[in-house]
């Protein structure tokens, strides 16, 4: 028996392992589509333009970051597009009703977060519902009350300053972007950082082994949910502002939005995979190809089947490398065999 | 025609960063059972991929009747007569036995009709042939683990496998369904076919083989006829030294006491449970499969609450209701399945053993990685797992060091009541006694350590006192003097509680 090797406590460092990242294959995707948009109008790199273009889709994107920690966990929501419809109907209602919009948008915040509450009690009390069915049935009550309360009328007649949200700016920077970077670091550093996001991923690589690691498996479930309820009615805030009314049928499909951007950001629907820097590049790499090809003027179907193109390329791209390297194996073996 | 239905020549496999077969070989004659031993990562599992066709050598021959072969897929190895039964049974539990026999290579008459009648009559005299008894038409997972095994040679038998692998069969099996098996596979001999038995019980290798190949640390470390080699020997041969004494010597002193059980019960899984643990004490629990030793514990542990008695650590009352608020009280478990349980085998190292005290690490949740680093290569150091980097995922880990590293967790944890379940559970025999060698030196250094172990040896070698278990119930306790093998055993088959 060779004698015990003391164990290392360096890391060893790939050059390979690094540049086969996801990340760099996303980025250059995301220089490809500024490329491609650049040569549509000469004003589109205009730096100005650029960060003009961001409020065009970052509404949804506040959504996103939590997003990412659900689906690491191995679950999914797609109950977020009707929360964020509940939350943006109830603010405009209670500031019809003469409630400051102050406070209706910390009703808009509480309505969101008690929808992830919602979801977030039902999954933890009963563990063998599949959080696909449990959000998939809130996801139509949640805009089931939003239509009941307000049929197809609209709220509207919002303060100015409100409007701020949607279209205002902090300097050179929009609020929106700003407050999404803010947001971007906060979540990247919770997910990568403290003991909450390495819990995260645990519960998204074995559930079990984190549950008899005393991993409070339930709790983390129940703050994850409640997390991309009240993301949900951040994003009901900007949206509702970029609009100046809102109405219950408002945020149709960004359930499918939201998990497209994540997943393609590399983060696992196997959980326990991903990481918050892919899932914003993603954002920016899907928001402006959405961009682009408006200023083309693609119909939004056609759009819809470019990023559906995009996805399943993503999610085959790791089994079509292992499929090649497996073939070049087989190869070299049959050479060798001769 | 050659001697050797099968021989492999200087065969090498490289995986990245691990040679995992250096330069063995192995001579398969016709009509033998052959023993290929080996601890953990020995390389025995490469090596039977290779045969197998699921790894392709890196270098080496491979010779079938003297002739050269060389084997792209399984497809391949399957067509040359070769099949292999593995350790964890790979089956189609909702299919029928017949269903399962002709997976992949049904009897198909005109049209793409299956011939069921055919194939139900086919796989009823393979069964014969094997002695079964149950029915060609019963549910796979209505079986046994021991007659699935039989179904697995029925269906080499079916593909006309003149080499049958048997990748340690008997781990899941009862003494009785081995001795079975045992009837099958000289009955397989007979009939001309050759047996590679891989096992790492030395009883399955002088019962049924009649020559042994060991490997050790990928490499080829000799051959020899079973009846010429003493138990001693293969110790040596597989470990490369000596392991006089397995067990370490007993001199724990019991000091005060650290965890008390009272009256515990859990409806339809245990009753009236109640007994003291005392600091450097391995106390032992052993039973039957299905005695309610894991539920137990698991229940002590907060996976699964009881229903009434009390817990004391160190004579305070605790309330575990949850794995958490169990090791923040000082007790922490060691589960039986150390992959689905025990490890995130895709996490590093380091990671793993940071899990269950997160807390110790972070200043208001935020981690500290260099200390999360340092704390877990020590810990790893001070268990010596084998590895060569903390950063290293554990699931590259053989057996006995995963085993290690969930210890390490254990420790981490600060707990000083220890539920060791099945420790040394499919490990190696080098693997074992190092285990042993921790546990001791736990116990000497004022740890409560709880043993829930069935092998007799293991339990009599280690356990300073013995509790049995049966249905859920205690049916006798024994100091480290007054037990003994048999005792155990009729306190573990009792039909009534004693006392």
């Amino acid at each position: 028996m060779p004698e015990a090797r003391t164990i290392s406590a360096e890391k060893p460092f790939s050059l390979k392992a690094f540049f086969l990242q996801w990340e760099w294959m996303l980025l250059t995707v995301f220089i490809l589509i500024q490329i491609v948009n650049s040569q549509l109008s000469p004003y589109y790199l205009d730096a100005e333009n650029l960060v003009y273009t961001t409020t065009t889709f970052l509404d949804k994107a506040f959504i996103v970051l939590p997003m990412v920690f659900v689906i690491i966990m191995g679950e999914i929501d797609i109950s977020v597009g009707s929360t964020v419809a509940l939350s943006a109907v109830l603010m405009g209602m209670s500031n019809k009703a003469g409630l400051p919009m102050s406070l209706a948008m910390c009703v808009c915040l509480l309505v969101g977060l008690a929808c992830g509450m919602f979801n977030g009690l039902i999954l933890t009390r009963f563990k063998e519902l599949a959080p696909m069915i449990v959000t998939l049935s809130t996801m139509i009550i949640y805009r089931g009350i939003a239509l009941i309360l307000l049929e197809d009328r609209a709220v509207g007649k919002f303060p100015s300053w409100f409007k701020e949200f949607g279209y205002g700016y902090l300097g050179p920077i929009p609020y929106m972007l700003a407050i999404f970077a803010a947001f971007a670091v906060l979540f990247g550093l919770l997910l990568h950082k403290t003991s909450f996001g390495r819990q995260v991923y645990a519960i998204g690589s074995n559930r079990t082994a984190s549950l008899f690691s005393g991993v409070p498996v339930d709790r983390i479930r129940f703050i994850v949910y409640a997390l991309i309820g009240l993301m949900s009615g951040v994003t009901a805030i900007f949206l509702t502002a970029k609009m100046g009314s809102t109405r219950p049928n408002v945020a149709q499909g960004y359930e499918l939005d939201v998990i497209a951007m994540t997943v393609l950001g590399g983060v696992s629907t196997a959980g326990g995979k991903g990481r918050m820097i892919g899932a914003v590049v993603s954002v920016f790499t899907v928001g402006y190809l959405r961009f682009g090809l408006g200023l083309r003027n693609v119909p939004a179907e056609n759009l819809l089947i470019v990023i559906g193109v995009l996805l399943i390329v993503a999610v085959m791209l790791p089994n079509i490398r292992t499929m090649i390297e497996g073939r070049l194996a087989k190869a070299e073996n049959r050479r060798r065999a001769r | 025609m050659s001697e050797h239905i099968l021989e492999l020549r200087n065969i090498t496999k490289i995986f990245p960063g691990v040679k995992a077969l250096d330069n063995v070989r192995f001579q398969l004659k016709k009509g033998e059972v052959h023993a290929l031993m080996g601890e953990n990562g020995a390389g025995k599992s490469t090596f039977i991929k290779i045969i197998t066709g699921v790894h392709q050598p890196d270098g080496g021959d491979m010779l079938l009747d003297g002739k050269p072969v060389f084997f792209s897929s399984p497809n391949d190895a399957q067509a040359a007569g070769i099949a292999a039964i593995y350790q964890h049974v790979t089956c189609y539990p909702d299919l029928s036995v017949t269903e399962n026999i002709f997976m992949g290579h049904e009897r198909i008459g005109g049209f793409g009709r299956l011939k069921w009648n055919e194939m139900h009559a086919e796989a009823k005299t393979l069964l014969e042939r094997l002695d079964a008894t149950f029915s060609p038409k019963a549910l796979m997972g209505s079986l046994s683990v021991a007659q699935q095994q039989i179904v697995e040679i029925a269906k080499a038998f079916s593909q006309n496998a003149r080499i049958i692998i048997m990748d340690e069969p008997t781990a899941a099996l009862t003494k009785r369904e081995s001795e079975d098996l045992y009837r099958v596979t000289e009955q397989l001999r007979d009939e001309g076919v050759s047996i590679i038995f891989i096992s790492h019980r030395f009883e399955d290798m002088y019962r049924v083989a009649s020559r042994v190949t060991v490997f050790r640390d990928a490499q080829y470390i000799g051959s020899w006829n079973v009846k010429d080699i003493s138990p001693k020997d293969m110790i040596i041969a597989m470990v490369g030294r000596e392991i006089t004494q397995l067990f370490p010597e007993k001199n724990h002193s019991a000091g005060k006491e650290l965890f008390r059980v009272e009256n515990l019960g859990k409806a339809g899984y245990f009753a009236d449970i109640s007994f003291t643990l005392r600091e450097g004490e391995v106390l032992g629990f052993t039973g039957l499969v299905g005695a309610g030793r894991s539920e137990l514990f698991q229940s002590i542990f907060g996976i699964m609450p009881y229903d009434r008695g009390r817990i004391f650590v160190e004579g305070r009352e605790v309330s575990l209701r949850s794995p958490g608020q169990s090791m923040r009280e000082g007790v922490a478990y060691l589960p039986e399945d150390r992959q689905k349980q025990g490890l995130v085998l895709t996490w590093s190292i380091g990671r793993n053993i940071s899990l269950p005290s997160l807390k110790d690490y972070s200043r208001r949740g935020w981690i500290r990685e260099k200390e999360e680093i340092r704390r877990s290569h020590s810990l790893s150091e001070r268990l010596t797992v084998k590895a060569p980097s903390v950063h290293d995922p554990a699931g590259s880990l053989s057996g006995g060091n995963q085993q290690k590293v969930v210890m390490a967790k254990l420790l981490n944890t600060n707990a000083r009541i220890l539920i060791l379940d099945e420790p040394t559970k499919g490990v190696d025999i080098g693997a074992k006694s190092a285990m042993y060698g921790i546990i001791d030196d736990l116990a000497k250094k004022g740890y409560g350590i709880i043993l829930i172990a069935s092998e007799m040896p293991e339990v009599l070698g280690m356990c300073d006192r013995i509790i049995v278990m049966k249905g859920g119930r205690m049916t006798a306790e024994f100091g480290r003097d007054d037990a003994s093998q048999e005792a155990i055993l009729e306190a573990a088959m009792a039909n009534r509680p004693a006392g």
